[in-house]
């Protein structure tokens, strides 16, 4: 798979749109993510950000435009097999609550025929990767913490090494040092592994941090795609709102 | 005669009518299952079965057992046989309790936790029997009970068609007027039913325990 990854971008929206009932959910997005490469799909609820997860991964077709991965339209791709080669991660992990932790981040590679010996190696370097303690292999999500739950989350979508990884409020729901402590492990992470990253979230803070470059979704259209250094200087009105929005209120209070 | 003399007097019959009433209960909830598990799983994939597969079952258990073993009785293939006319009846008895079991347990799991399984390409089937048949597993236990010890009731009535089972004690105590001949076919019937009763409600919150982890 990750041959794939080197040619050309791993996901490319070209004119992408998609209507639901006569109302356009996302309208005429484009925009591309390389290997290596995090875009911040930021925007806020409503503004069609799942919806575009859902294009990548063949949730969803576009009913206008192309979605490419790895240079195919995604309507071309077998939607198992596209779905397989996209590591997915969810708000609060979207662990299966019935399978250990160990079951849990084994799936794909077992569905994908993996020997158990070789699954057994992958979960445990993989545990290691998201600097979880060996001995939770065997505990179920509903014993863990947010943050282990949400670690978990990261270990399950690594485990067949996808090129690509797509992640949806991924760290929306911990608490704040925990938020910012798996913040800096997806960081140091993501310079080790060099996924193509789509990482969407409601929160231009994070999205700074962790972004190569935003993607600001309004309404369904894609009204800014920046850089983190570019963004806060924008004229757009969307994203001059944005930056008041999240404005520090720390700084307020000092300078009062 | 006391129960106690009429049940040692006749052990080797009451023993007998025990097998075949387990028997015929065992086997009617099997097939009751065999059947409504896989419909409601149909309804599950089919929504527009839904409402014509739950109604149809629900009107089968509105009919007064008696009633339904007396429909039968001309049916070609089941009349001539008391026993398959009585499993037959009793299977149709258990079915609403599985099909809606099996239906709102699968319906009720989470949809989040089947988002994720579709997203990490799970197929329709892998997504079946990994996560939805699994999580709903403790409901359809419930189902499967309910449909037994309903089974274990209704049976005593298969001895009215000549079906056998303890409602033959139960029967001859009826028309003697004797309530111990009466009781002899009651009290196993009834400890029959709870035994069920506890066996599968303990495997229900074993079940349950481990899809309520989250």
């Amino acid at each position: 798979m990750t041959n794939l990854a080197s040619r050309g971008p791993a996901i490319e929206f070209d004119h992408a749109s998609f209507w639901l009932n006569g109302r356009p959910i996302l309208n005429q997005v484009s925009f591309s993510v390389q290997a290596g490469e995090t875009l911040a799909l930021l925007g806020r609820s409503g503004s069609g950000k799942t919806t575009a997860l859902k294009l990548i991964n063949g949730l969803r077709l576009p009913t206008g435009g192309e979605v490419r991965v790895h240079g195919r339209r995604t309507s071309e791709w077998d939607p198992i097999r596209l779905r397989r080669s996209i590591g997915y991660v969810m708000q609060e992990g979207g662990l299966f609550p019935h399978f250990s932790v160990e079951k849990n981040i084994g799936l794909v590679p077992r569905i994908e025929g993996w020997e158990e010996r070789r699954v057994r190696d992958r979960v445990s370097e993989l545990l290691e990767t998201v600097r979880l303690n060996g001995d939770v292999v065997s505990r179920y999500p509903g014993e863990l913490s947010g943050g282990q739950r949400q670690r978990v989350g990261i270990a399950r979508a690594l485990a067949a090494d996808p090129p690509i990884l797509i992640m949806d409020e991924a760290f929306s729901a911990l608490d704040p040092i925990t938020r910012a402590e798996m913040q800096k492990e997806f960081l140091e992470l993501q310079r080790r592994v060099r996924k193509a990253v789509v990482f969407v979230t409601h929160d231009l803070r994070e999205a700074m941090l962790l972004g190569d470059r935003i993607a600001l979704l309004e309404d369904g259209h894609l009204v800014a795609n920046l850089t983190p250094a570019e963004f806060p200087d924008s004229q757009s009105p969307i994203v001059r709102a944005y930056v008041q929005a999240f404005s520090d209120p720390m700084a307020k209070r000092r300078s009062a | 005669m006391s129960l106690w003399h009429f049940v040692v007097v006749n052990r080797a019959q009451l023993l007998d009518l025990t097998v075949e009433h387990i028997t015929l209960a065992g086997v009617a909830t099997l097939i009751a299952a065999a059947v409504g598990i896989p419909l409601g799983i149909l309804i599950t994939r089919v929504p527009q079965l839904s409402k014509p597969v739950l109604g149809s079952a629900n009107v089968i258990q509105t009919i007064p057992s008696l009633a339904l073993f007396g429909f039968l009785l001309p049916a070609p293939w089941l009349g001539e046989r008391a026993g398959r006319l009585a499993i037959f009846a009793l299977a149709l008895y258990g079915l609403l309790p599985l099909i809606r079991n099996t239906y709102t347990g699968i319906r009720n799991v989470d949809p989040t936790v089947l988002e994720a399984g579709r997203a990490m390409g799970l197929t329709d089937r892998q997504l079946l029997f990994q996560v939805e048949l699994p999580l709903a597993s403790g409901v359809i236990i419930a189902g499967l009970r309910i449909a037994a010890v309903l089974s274990i009731g209704v049976a005593t009535i298969a001895a009215a068609v000549g079906a056998g089972g303890l409602g033959e004690f139960i029967f001859r105590g009826l028309a003697m007027v004797n309530n111990q001949v009466i009781l002899a076919g009651a009290i196993p019937a009834a400890l029959l039913a709870l035994v069920t009763d506890s066996f599968l409600g303990w495997l229900e919150r074993r079940l349950n325990a481990v899809g309520l982890r989250s």
